[in-house]
């Protein structure tokens, strides 16, 4: 009889755990959704599925600090028409405004890839803001990693001491009026920081990057408000055009001011310089 | 759990014979049946933090003084209790120090009684491998008694930043079974080498250089000559890699060179030493220079995450669950050697 009232219990429990993920599911009914969409987008409506970007994750967080995460454009960007904005929103992390991408027509696309930290099951999604003011949302449900990983950092030694490295690096030859796929790195801990433990006293603040902006000469290319839903040494791969020879420049600032440069000239080697904190 | 239950039911004089729920009628009964059982969860939750024993937990005693206990090779579920790391007890002329403590209370709360069927003697270190929550939540177990509870310099640090998620997670996938678990953070933090004294034995502890994880301990018992090697050493279940591979394999290097009678590792049995460790070493090189090369051909995060593979001869366990892991952390970490 016992084992009956176990796979009874047993039961019990899957038919209510069923029951919870099936509305987790919804995306739209998800309350901290609604909230944001308030929050943000003033209620306006916005339409449904990838026609404008497409999402692109895992199913499963393998490792809950690093997710990789893209946001694919599936227009190119021209002045008649372009991706003005894109929102990557993480519902059930702490901050779910993970990051949000400014975009301009030198961006040539409207893509982003990046990597995320991934708290619960959650879902993930991407809203395009076009230039005639339309709304468009892909929606994924990404479920969370086993329950030894975490989305912390794996060494806080070795990322206090390279905070502020950069790389910026243009991987396809530059050639006019082509999208030229660049990938910034940033070595920062991009930590939510810890409060105060009363018996030890130990504390971290909140340490993490804020904005991002790439220029290529006086044409911003992509420019981002990010947060710690961002991994730990926050990496960026986006597209640009390149028009003249010159200069890629990023200029990163973190929440406690610090300001880190790197660029890359365009006519010549293609892996960028890096710089110290200012 | 069980007959703490069915208990309860007689002791009110509910028993389902007297509702005319006979095992073959539970099908036909959902309500009662839901009844029974949600009341039966109620006293479940309730009692849990008098956990019962784990009905099968072994131990062994491969040298005087020394016991160990092999956890399963799987990932933590309600039915192993989180009972899935390699944990033990040292023995000394004084007192008893434990290395590590299982994935969840009831899991230390066995070793405690597997610890009192051996000795009366006081439990005085309770020992942390790392920060993994299959090896600290039993540490609540020990309470009690008051222990040392030791650590890496880094482990108060890591459970605050990772000791939420793990208990979280642990909650959502155990249930009640994880009832009683807790974080218990180090007393004592070991930054390079230290002996620890059980009364005529001493334990020789080691701090690692991030390998496994940020903050991995290694107990050697000198008189026995048994090594602990907790997750710097998996037999078997497929190697984790939570903190550097470039750490991990210069630490699997100097590990090599260690003189032992016997390691335990955290994971899985150890026939011969240091030949115990070959299968993990080739593992983590062959990772190294897959990413590596996935690296150098450009290759995006998500596409060498499905592209970089394994030697599948070496039929490694959890590797479904574990390799794109390692995939991740490998390439998080050497894209900066590029
Ligand atoms: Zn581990």
């Amino acid at each position: 009889m016992s084992s009956r009232v176990l796979s009874a219990v047993l039961a019990l429990w899957l038919a209510t755990s069923a029951v919870s993920r099936a509305q987790d599911n919804d995306a739209a009914a998800n309350p901290i959704w609604q909230r944001l969409h308030a929050q943000l987008f003033g209620g306006a409506p916005i339409s449904v599925g990838d026609s404008v970007v497409a999402l692109e994750t895992p199913t499963r967080a393998e490792d809950a600090a690093i997710v990789p995460v893209a946001m694919r454009a599936q227009f190119a960007q021209t002045k008649e028409r372009y991706i003005d904005k894109l929102w990557l929103i993480i519902d059930d992390n702490p901050s779910p405004i993970a990051a949000v991408f400014q975009f301009t027509p030198s961006s040539g696309r409207a893509d982003i890839e990046t990597r995320v930290r991934i708290e619960q099951y959650t879902h993930v999604r991407a809203i395009a803001l076009v230039s005639d003011g339309t709304l468009h949302m892909a929606t994924n449900y990404v479920k969370a990693s086993g329950g030894c990983s975490a989305p912390a950092g794996k060494d806080a030694v070795a990322a206090r001491a390279h905070l502020g490295d950069m790389r910026l690096r243009v991987y396809d030859a530059p050639a006019a009026g082509r999208a030229a796929l660049v990938q910034l790195m940033i070595s920062h801990p991009n930590d939510s920081g810890l409060a105060m433990d009363q018996l030890t006293r130990n504390y971290a603040p909140p340490h993490f990057v804020r904005s991002v902006e790439v220029r290529h000469g006086a044409n911003l290319v992509m420019s981002a408000t990010v947060d710690f839903s961002i991994s730990e040494n926050p990496n960026f791969r986006f597209y640009f055009v390149p028009g003249d020879a010159g200069e890629l420049e990023a200029k990163v600032v973190d929440n406690q001011n610090l300001a880190f440069t790197a660029s890359v000239k365009l006519d010549s080697p293609r892996v960028g310089a890096v710089s110290a904190p200012r | 759990m069980n007959e703490a239950c069915a208990a309860a039911f007689a002791a009110w004089g509910l028993t389902p014979a007297l509702w005319g729920l006979t095992p073959a009628s539970w099908g036909q009964t959902p309500v009662f049946t839901w009844l029974f059982a949600a009341a039966c969860a109620a006293i479940t939750w309730s009692c849990a933090v008098c956990a019962e024993p784990l009905p099968d937990f072994q131990i062994e005693n491969p040298a005087p003084g020394v016991y160990v206990h092999y956890g399963e090779q799987a990932e933590m579920t309600p039915a192993n209790a989180g009972d899935i790391a390699n944990l033990g007890f040292v023995v000394g002329d004084r007192c008893v120090a434990v290395i590590d403590t299982g994935g969840t209370y009831a899991v230390g709360r066995a070793l405690r009684l597997a610890i009192r069927r051996v000795t009366s003697k006081p439990v005085c270190y309770v020992i942390n491998t790392h920060v993994h929550p299959d090896h600290v939540f039993g540490n609540a177990a020990f309470a009690d008694d008051a222990p040392v509870f030791v650590g890496h310099a880094t482990l108060a640090q890591s459970l605050r930043r990772r000791g939420p998620n793990y208990l979280n997670a642990l909650t959502r996938d155990l249930g009640a079974v994880a009832a009683g678990s807790a974080l218990v953070s180090p007393t004592h933090a070991v930054a390079s080498d230290e002996r620890l004294d059980l009364g005529g034995r001493s334990l020789g502890v080691r701090a690692w250089k991030t390998a496994h994880t940020d903050g991995d301990l290694t107990v050697f018992d000198e008189s026995s000559g048994t090594l602990w090697l907790g997750d710097l050493c998996f037999v078997g279940h497929l190697p984790v890699v939570d903190g550097s591979l470039r750490g991990f394999l210069s630490a699997i290097r100097e590990l090599r060179t260690v003189t032992a009678q016997r390691v335990v590792p955290g994971h899985g049995r150890a026939a011969a030493w240091p030949a115990a460790i070959a299968p993990q070493a080739r593992y983590l090189e062959r990772l190294l220079a897959d990413v590596r090369a996935a690296l150098a051909a450009g290759t995006p995060l998500a596409q060498a995450i499905d592209g970089v593979g394994y030697d599948a001869a070496e039929r490694w366990l959890l590797a479904d669950r574990f390799h794109k892991r390692n995939v991740t952390a490998a390439y998080a970490e050497l894209e900066w050697d590029e």
